[in-house]
């Protein structure tokens, strides 16, 4: 294909580099700078999509981040993205693109035959009409309404690219790089301020790119890359292209999305796909220009019609010619700035301006080039299905009511000029309340919020020589404050053309006996009758009119039909603009890629992973590894073909009868040193702690002031006022916040520090019959003998060069120690034991094991534990002083607390000794009661107890105390098991406790 | 995401920090006898302000102390802050 829209100079485009891309399977070339719109127009490809609810024909409306119609499904490099606007995509060699929303292609769309029964698809039709039979909306109505109006699809593979977050400081802030950007930027770099210059196109100037201005004798467009490269070279500016400000938040917070790559054929190794932005500012200056807006008429989304600042783009920048027979149509000067374009470029425009007289110097400028212009009249309807073949045409009466007798004109497209819209999206979100000025018709904003300046068009200015003052001024004005530095910088000499008042005429009414469908919003089909429905059926609020006629919420966030919405809403009901109201405007600014905010967590980077320091050993033997809060620890050790049941089955039988080791690394460790540590610990604890004698452990259970069980461990006295104390692996950082929490704001006056350990140590478990044996191995020196390391006792000692502590405590109920050595030893240490520990028949044992140990001897863990326990319902009711006033404790005088059938731990075995019961199972008197059936209880753990070789389990139930004995059934209906059990004592194996003090 | 000047660090930003709710609930004394209702309102009862608000923030990615901050509620704007032992008035 030839680029036969293609005009031969001009434009900003590589001319030189020849690009390949295909469109819905067809090859064609477009240049370097092109976007996949100019590149797709440059070859006269109008039609790209279809619309939403009717499936109507779609082209190109605009040629930025505005775009309502043109979202293509991209394909690169292997991977697919939806709805991407075409005006945005760069285009790069080997680009691939398909429409969205068409089927089966976009010449021939079945969906169209909704474009004829219209009249059964107005506002709120789905709301109507798919809500009977109720049971019918999961089943029929919503997949097939889904398949009907989808949009793209995403892809369901894993996202090859990478994505960056970057947090950043600065000065200032300036969001986009028109003249107002570049003006303000320029005057706050030479006062030495921390500058940002924040550009969502690939080419830096905003509209100095097309409009036919001078500054300082220079093109705008040089005016602007003159800035450009000097502010480049300035340390203190970071100049940003292709990199949108998305979202204001608190406290000048700002976040931005910079595509990196997205304009490559592949990204670079080690580079980013987007990278996205959290910027901190201490003053925002939102230059973010303003949207052509529409002027609404018949059949308005004929692709062919567009915007005409967009058709002056494609010209000025993509040398491409939107059509060659061009109607333009406008109620302000711009559009006259597109004619003149096209007739430069040896195309005859016809211009239509629906004001009767206007002056201005721009008007006399193509009255001068010769150029066909129409006053007083208006487009009526575009007639053409898939592009634009003519316009009716018809004079307007001055009052704007009556139209003239229809003519058609012949053209191959429409370019719309409405007036402007300033772009005040950052300025509502940073919470400003916007004013409506009346001479714009539109919203401008009011009175800063938070430090946000509006400079430019994006505050209503459309005077290019009062822009660049005010901006340079604000530029020097907001830096000034913060460097203590005044360049003054004199403002350049601009000569630009003057323009006239527009015409606040935005909506050509229907001529009699019509009934075209004039659209407002151009990507979710919402047309004028559709608003018109809404008011009628008594939705007031515009909140409530955008909701029910879905104005505005396409993926464009109604950039090009807010307003016009707005003045159609206020016509009807008879009100000002300003009364009505406008929606609220939310970030994103313009879609942004969920990949984008996820950023670099994702996978085994979404959470930090900890390792002990024995992992690396763990790997080598065959360890099974498991989340455990963020650490990962052994489940099990594979031995050969074996299933994690057969292996903690085998490891946890080893512990009980010969030695087991288990890596304890994970348990939260926390220092509590001073001369009140001991007083603070019997606050905290609800057991007696102040004699406790240096040496010796003791378990504590500590509460929160409701109660409830926070935590348990042990706490060691290390020596006079230095406490070793222990927590749950889950607990660690919660009880450290505890501990700080009441230091620093309930009981300062006690002299202690606190401080986290948990890395400083490796700890590893000794359990079983043997572990004695084996201790004297690692210590031979040392006396071992229950007199020598009593239970609950502790000692410093020499581990071959290595300095330990051991702590006689013990989890698996079995005789067991603690040895904790510097991290740094910790592989040290674990492989003395290993080898130390062969001729006793050492195994190393997983989490999976420890539990099964822990639950058949009912001690509790965190599923008892699980924030709705009370120390009753654990059985722990024995370490709760009745000398001292703790955490807590006045919480459980609650009545609830103190009821006589509270729940309490029990242990549990099915009947048949067989079936083991799922965790979470709900205990029930009757399994045949009706629902829903009362509970009495659930499973709190599970195992298969090695000691008597059938299942056992804990749980927690009502009147526990009571329940021994009784039989029960445990009920699992998302396992859907019943299975009769008999309630039990928790403590199934050793109930006296002997052979941990043995 | 709010701005927050530890009075121990400077300017940080809110994810370095936890909240902790209402600055100025005050723990009845240890051993004291408190009603049913006084614990209650200790525990439990918490206005929820609109507007200037009180409040214990914990720089917990930062200098792990307890800090109050003095924080509007509907606008987010923060006023002061203080160290955890700092009287406010």
């Amino acid at each position: 294909m030839t680029q036969n829209f293609r005009v031969k100079n001009g434009g900003l485009i590589n001319r030189d580099k020849k690009l390949s891309f295909t469109f819905n399977g067809k090859s064609y070339f477009g240049f370097e700078g092109d976007t996949l719109a100019s590149a797709l127009l440059a070859n006269g490809v109008h039609l790209v999509g279809r619309s939403f609810k009717y499936h109507r024909p779609r082209g190109f409306f605009g040629a930025g981040v505005d775009e309502p119609y043109a979202i293509v499904q991209l394909y690169r490099n292997g991977e697919t993205e939806p709805n991407i606007k075409a005006t945005e995509q760069e285009l790069f060699d080997g680009l691939e693109a398909k429409s969205v929303n068409c089927w089966p292609s976009v010449n021939f769309d079945i969906g169209a035959v909704n474009n004829f029964l219209k009249i059964f698809l107005p506002a709120g039709f789905y709301y109507k009409t798919f809500m009977w039979p109720k049971s019918f909306w999961y089943r029929i109505y919503e997949p097939l309404i889904r398949k009907a109006a989808g949009l793209g699809v995403a892809s369901t593979k894993h996202d090859k690219e990478r994505y960056e977050h970057k947090y950043e400081y600065c000065d200032l802030l300036i969001a986009g790089s028109g003249p107002s950007g570049l003006a303000s930027a320029y005057a706050a770099a030479k006062n030495g301020a921390k500058v940002i210059l924040a550009e969502d196109k690939p080419r830096f100037g905003g509209t100095l790119l097309t409009s036919d201005v001078n500054i300082s004798n220079l093109s705008g467009k040089d005016w602007s890359e003159a800035i450009i490269s000097e502010l480049k070279e300035m340390p203190n500016v970071l100049v940003k292209n292709r990199s949108q400000i998305f979202g204001y938040y608190d406290h000048n917070m700002l976040v931005m999305s910079e595509k990196v790559s997205d304009h490559l054929p592949k990204t670079k190794k080690y580079h980013p796909n987007k990278r996205l932005w959290y910027i901190r500012a201490k003053e925002v200056l939102i230059s973010s220009g303003s949207i052509e807006r529409p002027i609404v008429f018949g059949n308005n989304d004929t692709p062919g019609v567009m915007l005409s600042s967009a058709a002056k783009e494609y010209l000025k920048v993509y040398g491409v010619l939107v059509g060659k027979k061009p109607l333009v149509f406008t109620n302000n000067d711009s559009g006259y700035e597109t004619a003149i374009e096209f007739k430069k470029n040896g195309v005859d425009p016809v211009v239509l301006d629906t004001r009767k007289n206007p002056n201005s110097e721009i008007i006399d400028e193509a009255i001068d080039l010769g150029i066909d212009i129409k006053f007083s009249y208006v487009v009526v309807a575009a007639q053409g299905y898939k592009k634009v073949k003519s316009a009716d045409i018809a004079s307007i009466s001055d009052d704007k009511k009556k139209l003239g007798k229809l003519e058609s004109f012949e053209c191959d497209c429409i370019c719309v000029s409405g007036f402007w819209t300033p772009t005040i999206h950052l300025a509502s979100q940073s919470g400003n309340k916007t004013i409506f000025k009346e001479e714009i018709d539109a919203f401008v904003p009011g009175k800063s919020k938070q430090n946000e300046t509006t400079l430019g068009a994006a505050n209503g200015i459309f005077s290019l020589e009062e822009t660049l003052k005010t901006s340079f001024e604000a530029g020097n004005e907001l830096s000034k404050k913060i460097t203590k530095t005044d360049k003054k910088i004199s403002v350049p000499n601009v000569v630009e053309k003057k323009s006239s008042q527009h015409d606040k005429f935005w909506c050509v009414p229907l001529p009699k006996g019509k009934n075209y469908k004039r659209f407002l919003d151009f990507q979710n089909d919402v047309a004028v009758s559709d608003i018109e429905i809404a008011l009628r059926e008594g939705y007031r609020s515009i909140e409530h009119v955008k909701r029910y006629t879905t104005l505005g919420m396409a993926t464009d966030q109604g950039k090009t039909s807010n307003l016009n919405g707005l003045q159609l809403v206020s016509e009807i009901e008879n009100k000002v603009v300003p009364s009505v109201g406008h929606t609220t405007f939310r970030p994103p600014y313009t879609p942004v890629s969920i990949g984008a905010i996820v950023g670099r967590e994702v996978g085994k980077h979404s959470k930090p992973t900890r390792k002990s320091p024995m992992h690396l050993w763990h790997e080598k033997n065959n360890a099974v590894f498991v989340d455990a809060g963020v650490w990962l620890r052994p489940r099990y050790y594979r031995i050969g073909n074996e299933t994690l049941f057969e292996a903690s089955k085998r490891e946890a039988k080893n512990v009980r009868s010969n030695v087991g080791v288990c890596d304890v690394t994970t348990l939260g460790k926390i220092d509590v040193k001073g001369p009140d540590a001991v007083e603070f610990l019997n606050r905290v604890y609800t057991n007696a702690w102040l004699k406790l004698p240096v040496g010796k452990a003791r378990y504590g259970v500590m509460l929160r002031e409701d109660g409830i069980v926070m935590d348990d461990g042990t706490t060691t006295r290390i020596s006079e006022n230095h406490y070793h104390m222990t927590t749950t692996t889950a607990q660690a950082a919660n009880v450290l916040s505890h501990l700080e929490y009441y230091l620093q704001l309930v009981w300062p006056e006690l002299n202690v520090n606190v401080v986290s350990t948990t890395e400083q140590w490796a700890g590893a478990a000794i359990a079983g019959p043997k572990s004695r044996d084996l201790l004297q191995k690692l210590f031979p020196k040392i006396d071992v003998s229950n007199e020598g390391i009593p239970f609950m006792g502790f000692t410093e000692e020499d581990l071959f060069g290595v300095k330990a502590r051991i702590f006689r405590i013990s989890f698996s109920g079995e005789l067991a120690y603690e040895v904790n050595v510097e991290s740094d030893n910790g592989n040290f240490m674990w492989e003395k034991i290993i080898e130390k520990g062969q001729e006793f028949n050492i195994q190393p044992y997983g989490t999976e094991a420890l539990s099964t140990l822990r639950i058949e001897m009912g001690h509790v863990a965190g599923s008892e534990l699980d924030g709705r326990t009370i120390p009753y319902d654990n059985g722990l009711d024995g370490l709760l002083s009745k000398k001292k006033d703790f955490i807590g404790k006045r919480s459980l005088q609650r009545e609830a607390f103190v009821s006589e059938n509270r729940q309490r731990l029990v242990g549990v075995i099915p009947i048949d000794k067989k079936t083991s019961i799922p965790e979470g199972s709900h205990l029930v008197k009757d399994a045949k009661a009706p629902l829903p059936n009362p509970k009495l209880g659930h499973i709190s753990a599970s195992c298969w107890s090695v000691e008597y070789d059938n299942p056992f389990s804990l749980a927690i139930l009502k009147d526990g105390k009571n329940m021994i004995g009784e039989k029960l059934f445990a009920m699992s209906p998302l396992k859907n098991k019943i299975i009769p059990v008999e309630i039990v004592s928790s403590h199934y194996v050793d109930p006296k406790g002997e052979r941990v003090r043995s | 995401m709010l701005y927050i000047n530890c009075p121990h660090c400077g300017m940080r930003s809110q994810n370095e920090f936890s909240y902790g709710g209402d600055a100025s609930v005050k723990r009845p004394l240890l051993n004291k006898e408190v009603s049913d209702q006084e614990w209650d309102d200790f525990v439990y009862n918490r206005k929820s302000l609109r507007g200037k608000h009180l409040e214990l923030w914990h720089h917990i990615s930062g200098c792990r102390q307890w800090i109050k901050v003095e924080r509007d509620t509907s606008t987010h704007e923060i006023f002061r802050t203080f160290k955890a032992d700092e009287e406010v008035v």
